[in-house]
């Protein structure tokens, strides 16, 4: 693998950029291997990579029934935040959020994190209670927020108009140091530090089976053959449902449409991120320019990976208000994902019934900002059977009724 | 975008008309059930691709709850019937089976 560098982008220059390398290898999948993990998402690449790294384990290989990314890692508004409610989100959250500092470094990939901060909007008096215990709650697990007074948020963001009629700006959860990442970097790096490492990574490779022998799993039956594993990682996020199904198991998700769209690109006129809860919108800017904006969920199982129309009019409709200069803007492109929501809004990363057999879903709206605290957790989890940054979202916390309830905080959670 | 039929006031209402209310049929298991029961009953769903049954409620019309038989992967409709019955009735299974022979959710076919 060449390295990535200064130096390279000079000598490339001078040769015609002729001696890049492929960033992984394309590999056809072997009869065994030690861990095989569905879904090249980004949960499933760094499970990967750190099972790898903190583990020594690269007899591994990732199965992707469509392309590398294809899924919720490459169709999110990219916002990372760890300002959660409850201890163990914050936790794993903060845990991502930390490590998202030094990925480019550490994947030698540029996955130009920026750290430009993120603002909750406070639209009602409920939402100023909420939001002040949350910042209470962080200060004691020792994640860096703060609630800020309305004059603060104009100045952080001079187009916002907050003295709208239906939703005026009240004050707003600040997190300095979240922000944004470029979504496909982050599978992509993760894709090249694991094929580096000897892993296989295969896409265009749909599990539809999982086989098991005296309680414990064998392996997979895949659209390029049978493969054999000691340990097996469904990290599959909307699709998990099917995946359990296939391993004999039930598990408490529902999956959705989320949807997002981004206008025609501007100049620079907003350097964080809002997001404001109670009308279910959130906006921030692309490198490019464009005005990145997402709302809430259908209210239907579905896996259209499209989304009603209303949702985009509403959340449009209400952001208007207090950005009114988005109100001439066109919009370029309109997609849609499908996340898979638990019941306390919460991920699953858990052993399951079946021996061997690991999963790791539910992030639903929210995910991509955990991604590097969820590898690291769920890798831990594999390779040792618990781990302290996973054990509170075991499966088995809905039977016995522990929690971990992010749904009170907010609705919508990206 | 997803209409469905209200089978009491017969009309063609748009999703913006109703409320969603989650899978159908659901036995509701109370707090003498074994854990089993109450843990499938409280959180466990069907969550197919294709064809599946669900409550929802003509919010913004009649305001009736009824029941749905749709496909998640295309927003298909098979039909609408209404909220008095335990399981999906008999013509709405064949409409379901003419269209996706061979289906099945939960112990239905
Ligand atoms: C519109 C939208 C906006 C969002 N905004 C944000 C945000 O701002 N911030 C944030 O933190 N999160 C956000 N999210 C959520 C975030 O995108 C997800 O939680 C996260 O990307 C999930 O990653 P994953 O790796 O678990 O899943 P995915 O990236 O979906 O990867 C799962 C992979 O599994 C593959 N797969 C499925 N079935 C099989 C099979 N049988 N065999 C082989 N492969 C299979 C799929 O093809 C897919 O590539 C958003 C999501 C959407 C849809
Ligand atoms: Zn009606």
């Amino acid at each position: 693998m060449t390295r990535y560098s200064a130096f390279a982008i000079a000598r490339e220059a001078l040769r015609d950029h002729a001696g890049w390398d492929r960033a992984w290898r394309r590999a056809t999948p072997k009869k065994r291997y030690d861990v095989v993990i569905v879904g090249a998402g980004g949960h499933g690449l760094a499970t990967a990579y750190y099972l790898g790294k903190n583990f020594g384990i690269t007899n591994v290989a990732v199965l992707e029934k469509g392309w590398l990314g294809g899924g919720n890692t490459g169709r999110n508004t990219t916002i990372i935040r760890s300002n959660y409610l409850q201890d163990p989100s914050a936790a794993i959250y903060e845990k991502a959020r930390s490590l998202y500092e030094t990925m480019s470094q550490d994947l030698n990939y540029n996955v130009m994190f920026s750290p430009r901060g993120v603002m909750m909007l406070a639209q009602t008096e409920h939402e100023v209670r909420g939001y002040k215990r949350t910042a209470h709650a962080n200060s004691l697990q020792g994640v860096t927020t703060e609630f800020i007074s309305p004059k603060r948020v104009k100045q952080l963001v001079p187009i916002m108009n907050i003295d709208g009629p239906r939703y005026p700006v009240l004050g707003a959860l600040w997190q300095a140091r979240g922000g944004t990442a470029r979504h496909d970097a982050v599978a992509w790096g993760y894709a090249r530090a694991c094929s580096a490492m000897g892993m296989d990574i295969i896409q265009k490779c749909e599990v539809t089976g999982v086989m098991s022998e005296g309680g414990r799993v064998s392996g997979v039956a895949t659209t390029q053959g049978d493969i054999a594993c000691d340990k097996l990682g469904m990290v599959v996020a909307g699709h998990s449902g099917a995946l359990a199904e296939m391993a004999g198991f039930r598990i408490p998700i529902e999956s959705v449409a989320l949807q997002a769209l981004v206008s025609e690109p501007i100049k620079p006129c907003m350097d964080v991120v809002v997001m404001a809860n109670t009308v279910h919108g959130y906006m921030s800017q692309s490198d490019k320019g464009e005005m990145v904006i997402g709302g809430g969920t259908d209210a239907f199982n579905n896996y259209t990976q499209r989304g009603s129309f209303h949702h985009i009019e509403e959340t449009v409709r209400a952001l208007v208000e207090t950005f009114p200069m988005i109100s001439r803007l066109k919009m370029l492109r309109q997609w849609g994902g499908i996340v898979d929501v638990t019941g306390d809004r919460s991920p699953i990363l858990s052993r399951t019934p079946l021996e061997g057999c690991f999963i790791n879903c539910g992030w639903g709206t929210g995910g991509f900002k955990a991604i590097p605290g969820s590898g690291w957790g769920f890798a831990e989890l594999m390779a040792r059977g618990h781990s302290p940054l996973t054990d509170a979202f075991s499966l088995d916390r809905f039977r016995e009724g522990r929690f971990i309830d992010e749904s009170v905080a907010a609705g919508v959670a990206h | 975008m997803l209409t469905l039929k209200c089978p009491y006031c017969g009309v063609q209402a748009e999703e913006t008309e109703l409320h969603a209310g989650g899978e159908a049929h659901l036995t509701r298991f109370g707090p003498d059930s074994s854990d089993d029961d109450f843990e499938t009953y409280l959180f466990t769903r069907e969550n197919p691709k294709g064809v599946h049954f669900e409550r929802w409620r003509h919010s913004h019309g009649c305001g009736k709850w009824f029941h749905a038989a749709r496909c998640t992967m295309t927003l298909e409709v098979f039909g609408t019937y209404p909220a008095q019955t335990t399981e999906p009735p008999q013509d709405i299974r064949d409409a379901i089976t003419a269209k996706r022979p061979g289906w099945t959710w939960r112990e239905f076919s």
